[in-house]
């Protein structure tokens, strides 16, 4: 199991899923602004030398993500955290990664990715007997982009688009457009961010279902590629790749919206582990 | 203009590049996050472990494998420059004549005395290409990504995105 969770995660780090691939030949097509074009022909190198030689597209392989769906009745309940962890340690010597994990006091890196409260998981208890999971590296540079906005009702979704549209102006080229947009509505202000981060292993260029969502973030989308930002924030038609929103209930006083900013190398993994042991990885 | 330039760049070199402009970066650049910014700030320039007089800092933590004794660069793209603005000026002042990072950073700081290259973030595996070899590491007690790495690099494709004139090529 934990040979499985290292190669899911060099697959996370060097291999940049198909549909993300094809959002940005897609905006490269586009593009006929030279520095643009410049920055996303590095972007789709990167993602070649990256998969033909098995090594991290991005030097920030970073901090470690997972989502847990376990199954109430798989056999491995009680191994799964302690395999992640090691899995975390192994790949970090093997795959190789970055060391990403620091001391907030005392700015000492672990050197092996893990540490307190990291490799980040979060569980699921869902009925069945297969544990699935999903690896998320989360670079440093968009996470910052991050925010969290507690809007009033009033506000609602006018309000929403205001938040991310201004946020997004704010961070320029920070966050290494283009960007992946994902958020949450509702729920809270801690479970709004959790939203969003899990909505990142959506598909690129999927809609949400719900179709008055969908709509939602097809306009937001517009209106952020209308900014001109563009790829590294030195202009361009093409400043997010898409825009994902998932919501949950909201207490009447509030209206919480997290986002989480992703960067263009949107990341993931994912790895079933049957009641039988035989292990499935994939993107 | 397409340009090839060599480090250590001298004032010349950095006056005649205006922002837009590619240049191919070949000699010894130095890697530095904030933790060895911090470090270069707080040491009399005679102790700095690289000479910063026409120096090229790349905002960079690389991934890298060690084998025996020995670093090689796996991937190594550029980090958030703007992280770095409040040190800015202080390295500018040492002598630093170039800049090599992602996002930008202040414009006003390189006026007259340096450039800001960048390269595009999250290409690590093809900037990786462009290092030839790790020539030193100092302060690694900072951390792998935080250390002082000392590569040698031939042709890194750069873009001038704001130069010593006042121009930058951030929205």
């Amino acid at each position: 199991m934990i040979g499985a969770i290292v190669e899911a995660i060099r697959l996370a780090v060097t291999r940049i899923p198909d549909d993300v691939v094809s959002a940005l030949r897609k905006a490269y097509e586009r593009e006929e602004n030279g520095v643009a074009r410049f920055n996303l022909e590095n972007i789709l190198k990167a993602i070649e030398i990256g998969k033909a030689e098995a090594i991290p597209v991005c030097q920030d392989t970073g901090t470690l993500t997972f989502f847990v769906k376990a199954g109430m009745d798989s056999p491995f309940l009680g191994e799964i955290e302690g395999a992640i962890v090691e899995a975390t340690r192994l790949a970090t010597k093997e795959v190789p990664l970055r060391p990403n994990a620091v001391d907030v006091l005392t700015g000492k890196n672990s050197g092996d990715n893990t540490g307190r409260g990291v490799p980040v998981i979060h569980w699921e208890l869902v009925e069945g007997d297969e544990i699935e999971m999903a690896v998320l590296p989360k670079g440093g540079g968009s996470e910052n982009c991050s925010a969290l906005a507690m809007l009033t009702p009033g506000e609602g979704w006018e309000g929403v688009k205001r938040f991310v549209v201004e946020r997004v102006k704010a961070c320029g080229g920070k966050p290494c457009p283009p960007v992946i947009l994902a958020i949450g509505v509702g729920g809270g202000a801690d479970y709004s961010l959790l939203l969003a981060k899990k909505a990142l292993l959506r598909r690129v260029g999927e809609r949400n279902p719900d179709e008055r969502i969908a709509e939602i973030e097809g306009e937001l989308l517009e209106e952020i590629n209308a900014l001109g930002i563009g790829p590294m924030g030195m202009g361009g038609r093409t400043t997010a790749l898409d825009v994902k929103i998932e919501v949950a209930h909201r207490h009447p006083a509030s209206f919480p919206v997290g986002l989480v900013v992703q960067c263009w190398a949107n990341r993931r993994a994912f790895l079933r582990i049957k009641p039988d042991g035989r292990v499935e990885v994939w993107q | 203009m397409a340009v090839k330039l060599r480090t250590p760049l001298s004032i010349e070199d950095v006056l005649r590049l205006k922002a837009g402009d590619v240049v191919y970066l070949s000699g010894e650049i130095v890697t530095a996050r904030d933790s060895a910014h911090r470090r270069i700030l707080s040491l009399p320039k005679e102790e700095l472990p690289f000479n910063p007089e026409g120096a090229v800092i790349y905002h960079c933590g690389p991934v890298v494998r060690k084998t025996g004794e020995s670093y090689e660069v796996v991937s190594a793209g550029p980090t958030t420059s703007a992280r770095m603005n409040r040190y800015l000026d202080g390295v500018l002042g040492l002598g630093v004549r170039g800049i090599i990072g992602k996002g930008g950073m202040k414009a006003e700081p390189f006026r007259g005395r340096a450039v800001y290259f960048a390269f595009t973030g999250g290409a690590g595996s093809l900037a990786a290409k462009s290092v030839k070899r790790v020539k030193a590491v100092h302060w690694l007690d900072l951390g792998i990504p935080e250390a002082l790495w000392v590569l040698k690099v031939e042709d890194f494709p750069l873009i001038v995105a704001i130069d010593a004139h006042g121009s930058s090529l951030y929205r």
